[in-house]
């Protein structure tokens, strides 16, 4: 592998090869989230239109100037279309035959503390392994030497049902909640950067999300500090019909740094649900920001019945000089996956990567891939996707490298390898590159492989069963992005990788 | 140990047949050793018994222990108690090395009903076998294979024969592509595992890897079938004078 520049290799960590398959072996069943919390909700009336909307702003207590930003959007979103150029195939959605806002009736009261919450929900999350409560860590951490703590805020359908170690982060300046509690209490930061990254103009989706967002998260980490903690947020899908719509705006003052990590999963079903996010970050002058995503919404069953539509829009806008981005996805749920998290290198000698492991199995499809702008001198960006294709899937890479005339000696490095098990899947990869300088330099390494009946033989030969075999050789294809992930959800991604790829082989 | 008797195999591809009735008896704590000219079926009959796909097994039995191993997918023929040695290692790129011995040793245990081994004793285990074949801490992290020159992963082999402690342990031309000092590091990792419970057979062209690993028994093979068997001199023969008086006579 060419390696581009020294600077942009990812950290390595001894540690994440202590994995296992045993892990992988004692996470029985195919998908382990796909129960149901059976609690009373309050949903909007179904459908949508500008009264919807301004049910949505009502039940979030929200300010007038948030409505009318929320209304623009609306107004701009019924003369849009919805975008066809990916590589998926799917039915036509019926907008108006889904609920926008469910929220569980318990939650109406606006619980102060996480002790006045439904122990339903409290429930909910303790089976889905994420603590709640402040003393305990993420799963699959337990019993490592260091314990490391992480803030959680969880979503639940449309709203935050708490967020942790609030006090403990406000002390060293950072606020940590959730979305529709900062533009209450923190209007000024909200206004000011809302939509700078990404505008309501932007795409359909992200259209619709400027319209009708529930919760999400929102960061900000003022001039200086360093995260104390890693920060996470947990959404879960549970209601019928309804779409989940979560806005995240992360904000990172010159000089700081935090790691955020989000989670997705939601009940099995037989229809499909929508899901369309919007997250947007700015990072300032030597700013970083690492955000790490495990994608596993219910990916429909083997008949593609089902499953979530997952239509996001995930930017981050290296503002300032020296800024750090780097993404990092492990996409192995959804029934559709359109999601291209992207940097703008905006200041000078800022960076961007994009680290991604997309698994399509059965009839699932991903469209996936990454935008790297770059707008600034001596601005770098790498991109290393890996997309594994089983069963019946299609799988795409859709990535754009712009460098733009004023961005004279920046670099791209891209590496796009893409596995397929079996016959009856596709992988696809669309690079788009523009370059507008004569000093910038991009390299583009492509390659598609199948998981080899030799190293298959190999590993049987050796005492591996046959789904053990093609976990450890998608595990060693998929590893250099593993690296990139905090340990917690490196573990729980390499489980992932063998659960998402069950029953591909044979 | 092993018996196997009147072994016909065809090449499912091309539907060409390779083995033509071998027989062939291997008792516990001996040396075997196959000889024969290219394409004589060698390691065709390493592989049938190993459990790769592509062969069809037209008649004959092969049993290990009594057990029917031509029934057993490959997996159960390693839990068994079997094990290959390849001629040509196979590469796994981003899969340390020490993680594919782990899960190997751990997936026959299992298999077996005992406890898998913890991490500690793992590691234990694997260092103090790592340093009798000359395999530093750094081969272990590798990935499998992976830019190993052709002495490391034959040594890579017998690491893992002597972490899965076999019954019997095939050798497909271990010796093929090494030099005199890995052949003698790789004999000498044989001969330590050599004991009163566990057979050996030893499939090579040439009689300098029997100076090292000395064969209780010499079987030429040619055409398929075995066509001779006799001591180790029967090995000194066929290099002094070749296979061609031996094939004549089989005529």
């Amino acid at each position: 592998m060419t390696v581009l520049d020294g600077g942009l290799q990812p950290e390595m960590r001894v540690g994440v090869d202590r994995e296992t398959i045993e892990t992988v072996q004692a996470m029985a069943g195919k998908y382990k989230y796909g129960w149901e919390t059976d609690i009373e909700m309050d949903f909007a009336p179904k459908g949508l239109n500008e009264d919807i909307v301004r049910l949505i702003s009502d039940k979030n207590g929200e300010p007038a100037w948030m409505l009318e930003w929320r209304l623009a959007a609306y107004r701009r979103w019924v003369k849009m279309e919805e975008p066809r150029w990916a590589m998926l195939k799917y039915p036509e959605i019926d907008y108006q035959d889904q609920f926008y806002h469910a929220k569980p009736k318990s939650m109406a009261g606006k619980p102060k503390s996480l002790d006045e919450v439904d122990p339903k929900l409290l429930a909910t999350y303790a089976k889905l392994g994420i603590p709640l409560k402040e003393q305990m860590v993420l799963a699959g951490v337990e019993g490592s030497d260091e314990p490391r703590r992480v803030a959680v805020d969880a979503v639940f359908d449309s709203v935050s049902v708490g967020t942790t170690f609030k006090a403990e982060l406000a002390k060293a300046g950072v606020i940590f909640c959730a979305i529709s509690e900062a533009v209450r209490e923190h209007p000024e930061l909200v206004r000011k950067y809302l939509g700078s990254v990404v505008p309501q103009s932007d795409n359909f989706f992200a259209t619709l999300n400027s319209a009708v967002f529930t919760d999400g998260s929102f960061v900000f980490i003022p001039a200086g500090v360093r995260c104390p903690m890693e920060l996470s947020t947990y959404f879960r899908i549970n209601a019928e019909n309804t779409g989940q719509f979560e806005r995240t705006l992360i904000i990172a003052e010159q000089g700081s740094y935090v790691s955020y990590l989000e989670g997705c999963t939601a009940p099995k079903r037989d229809t499909h649900q929508l899901h369309a996010a919007v997250v947007e970050i700015v990072i300032l002058d030597d700013a970083e920001v690492k955000y790490s995503t495990v994608q596993n919404w219910y990916p429909g069953d083997e008949m593609g019945r089902g499953g979530i539509y997952n239509f996001v829009t995930k930017r981050a806008d290296c503002r300032g000089a020296r800024s750090k981005v780097m993404w990092t996805q492990v996409e192995t749920g959804s029934a559709i996956t359109w999601k291209y998290p992207s940097c703008i290198l905006r200041g000078d000698d800022s960076q961007g990567e994009f680290y991604s492991i997309a698994i399509a199995n059965n009839a699932q499809q991903a469209d996936t891939g990454t935008k790297m702008v770059h707008l600034g001198k001596n601005t770098k960006s790498r991109i290393v996707s890996k997309g594994i294709s089983a069963g019946r899937a299609q799988n795409t890479y859709r990535g754009l490298v712009s460098m733009h005339p004023k961005a004279t000696n920046s670099r791209n490095y891209t590496q796009c390898d893409s596995l397929l098990i079996g016959q009856g899947c596709g992988a696809h990869t669309v690079p788009y590159i523009e370059v507008k300088n004569n000093s910038s330099r991009v390299e583009h390494e492509a390659t598609t492989s199948k998981v080899d009946d030799d190293q298959l033989f190999y590993c049987r030969s050796r005492g591996m069963d046959e789904e053990q075999a093609v976990a450890l050789v998608v595990n060693g294809f998929v590893k250099d992005v593993l690296q990139t992930l905090p340990m917690e959800f490196a573990m729980e991604a390499q489980a992932l990788v063998a659960i998402s790829l069950e029953g591909s082989v044979g | 140990m092993l018996e196997i008797k009147n072994l016909h195999v065809r090449l499912e591809a091309e539907d060409k047949p390779i083995l033509r009735g071998v027989d062939l008896r291997v008792a516990a704590g001996t040396v075997h050793a196959i000889m024969g000219p290219n394409g004589s079926g060698k390691s065709t009959l390493s592989y049938v018994l190993a459990g790769r796909d592509g062969y069809a097994v037209t008649e004959g039995t092969a049993m290990l222990d009594g057990a029917d191993l031509l029934a057993m997918e490959p997996e159960e023929r390693a839990a068994a108690g079997l094990f290959l040695a390849f001629q040509y290692p196979v590469e796994i790129p981003g899969v340390g090395n020490m993680t594919f011995l782990r899960t190997a040793v751990n997936a026959q245990r299992k298999a077996r009903g005992e406890a898998e081994l913890s991490a500690g004793d793992f590691l234990k285990l694997v260092r103090e076998k790592a340093r009798t074949l000359k395999i530093d801490a750094d081969m272990l992290k590798r990935p499998v294979n992976v830019g190993f020159s052709g002495g490391e992963k034959k040594r890579n082999e017998i690491l893992q024969m002597a972490m899965l402690e076999p019954k019997m342990c095939i050798l497909d031309e271990t010796d093929s592509g090494l030099d005199v000092d890995a052949m003698k590091l790789v004999s000498e990792g044989v001969n330590a595992l050599r004991d009163a419970g566990r057979a050996f057979l030893v499939i090579t062209h040439y009689q300098r890897l029997l100076d090292h690993i000395r064969p209780d028994v010499v079987h030429i093979m040619a055409d398929g079938r075995i066509v001779k068997t006799g001591g180790p001199d029967l090995a000194l023969q066929v290099e002094k004078n070749g296979y061609a008086d031996i094939l004549a006579e089989a005529v």
